[in-house]
């Protein structure tokens, strides 16, 4: 890779209890390309975005975003930091007591003086690019989970921000607005020209957009390269994951005692 | 026997590092500069937690002077001192219950909401999303509804003294019969501005602070699941009026233990 990187992770330890979900994993998200990072479930792909936010703090290592220590800055300087970066979650994340404009319109009147008319403008062009432009009034309860999603994604650019992070973009949605998801952030990419962070176990859909993939598991980077490389990667792991194989280095049963043995344990031991 | 130790130690230890999570909580979201942003969410909330408790409070207010009205009537007239039934009534109101019933109606009614509504937010990624956007959740989010439970509660707590002493007039003169010029007089008369007045006041000062700092941090801190959110939602309600009952024992000692 050789164009100029955005943000960088630098030997990533981090550990929940006494799990280890990162030990050692190294990225590097170039300038105005999507990069997934993949991965089967409970890989930590979501936690690596809240340690790219800053809102957890690594056990060791480092992550850049465009030269600064993300886990080095105050809280002040921290939320500086963000106003550069929108953020998709999987639930939308939408303030339930805003209308859909106002959602839009929030990071616009927090970090801007700009007048109402002008705001008005903005979340208006927002919206008609996610193509809710008529649903401006309705309460985030009165939308069904793909159109809330692209009320977020308006709102995960209003700002015009360098870095988009995408948690789960795809998770939970019918082909339509799956589809319609797909081509949406493939389109405000573009326009936009950000540098996005896509989460996501969506193999079909983050492939067809994605520059450069990433695969996580058992806390470390198991593969990277293009979506192209990595049709054709020998390796088991990736293997087994990018072809949706059931069984494989990551077993179908979850670590259990020999089956015949429980079956037939005596009576007084079950557990 | 070395697991129970163990236990006792980690619930020690998990203990304090709330205390200390819910302290730097606190100075985090009180401290800061207000803003004219600041006063408008202060005063939804205030509308939220303190408007929307007024009627509980008005209430429970009345039945409970029209009660103590009842009671002391019983007890004073044996000693043919009915005349004192007003002064009975508005020191007990105003030094005891007005603060700590107040308080735990406010415990249950506002306390409780906040902690549910924090948490759902919590729930929901609103909080975080909030932060990613930015915005410190802390200083939108949580201040303005605790400066909302410091300032209401008092004000209610004054309405709950007032209705009291109306129901206790009701019963008392209306019904039972007792002279209303000695009702109000011995009133006006034991009755002390500082003694009484104000220190049932500074009771609520401490009352809406810790009852509203506790559901928030509640709210705040809670495992962001439907069962974390009732298991904080019913803490709130029982530490707050825990804390309410045990701060004011330590209160009325510190204000009337040396008036003896």
């Amino acid at each position: 890779m050789d164009d100029p990187i955005m943000v960088e992770v630098k030997d990533l330890h981090f550990s929940r209890g006494s799990t280890d979900i990162f030990r050692g994993v190294d990225l590097q998200i170039p300038l105005g390309k999507i990069t997934a990072i993949m991965g089967p479930s409970g890989t930590g792909k979501t936690t690596l975005l809240k340690l790219i936010g800053g809102q957890l703090v690594p056990d060791r290592g480092q992550i850049l975003i465009d030269g600064q220590d993300v886990h080095k800055l105050s809280r002040r300087s921290l939320f500086k930091l963000r106003r550069r970066m929108g953020m998709l979650f999987q639930s939308g994340a939408l303030f339930s007591d805003l209308d859909v404009f106002e959602n839009v319109a929030f990071p616009l009147r927090i970090h801007t003086e700009l007048p109402n008319a002008m705001i008005r403008d903005i979340v208006l062009m927002k919206l008609q690019a996610v193509g809710l432009r008529g649903a401006r009034h309705l309460m985030p309860s009165e939308l069904s989970g793909g159109m809330a999603r692209r009320v977020a994604l308006a709102r995960a650019v209003a700002l015009d921000p360098d870095l988009v992070l995408y948690d789960e973009p795809f998770v939970g949605q019918d082909p339509i607005s799956m589809g319609v998801l797909v081509q949406l952030i493939k389109k405000v990419n573009l326009a936009l020209g950000l540098t996005a962070v896509m989460v996501s176990h969506d193999i079909k859909e983050t492939l067809s957009i994605a520059d450069y993939v990433y695969i996580i598991a058992d806390g470390k980077v198991m593969a990277h390269g293009s979506p192209q490389t990595l049709n054709v990667n020998d390796d088991a792991h990736v293997k087994q994951f990018v072809h949706g194989e059931p069984d494989g280095p990551v077993p179908f049963h979850y670590p259990a005692p020999d089956f015949f043995e429980d079956i037939l344990a005596p009576a007084g031991q079950f557990s | 026997m070395m697991r129970h130790i163990a236990a006792l130690g980690r619930a020690t230890l998990d203990t304090l590092s709330a205390i200390g999570r819910a302290g730097l909580f606190l100075v985090q979201s009180v401290v800061c500069l207000p803003s004219r942003e600041g006063f408008h969410l202060w005063l939804r909330q205030m509308h939220f937690v303190g408007v929307m408790s007024v009627a509980i409070v008005l209430v429970s207010g009345l039945f409970i002077g029209m009660v103590l009205a009842l009671q002391g009537f019983t007890i004073l007239v044996g000693f043919g001192a009915d005349e004192a039934l007003g002064q009975m009534v508005a020191l007990s109101l105003v030094r005891e219950l007005a603060p700590v019933v107040a308080a735990l109606l406010f415990a249950g009614r506002a306390g409780s909401a906040l902690t549910a509504e924090i948490g759902l937010m919590k729930a929901t990624e609103q909080l975080t999303s909030m932060e990613m956007i930015g915005v410190d959740p802390l200083r939108r989010i949580v201040a303005p509804r605790l400066w909302a439970g410091f300032v209401s509660l008092p004000v209610l707590t004054v309405i709950f003294g007032v209705v009291g002493i109306w129901g206790g007039y009701l019963v008392g003169v209306d019904w039972l019969g007792v002279y209303e010029g000695s009702y109000w007089s011995n009133m006006q008369d034991s009755v002390d501005f500082v003694d009484d007045v104000l220190n049932g006041m500074v009771k609520s000062l401490v009352f809406g602070l810790v009852v509203t700092w506790i559901a928030v941090f509640q709210g705040y801190d809670l495992i962001p699941t439907s069962e974390g959110i009732s298991r904080a939602t019913t803490r709130t309600v029982v530490y707050a009026s825990l804390a309410v009952l045990g701060l004011d024992f330590v209160l009325t000692a510190l204000m009337f233990g040396d008036l003896g």
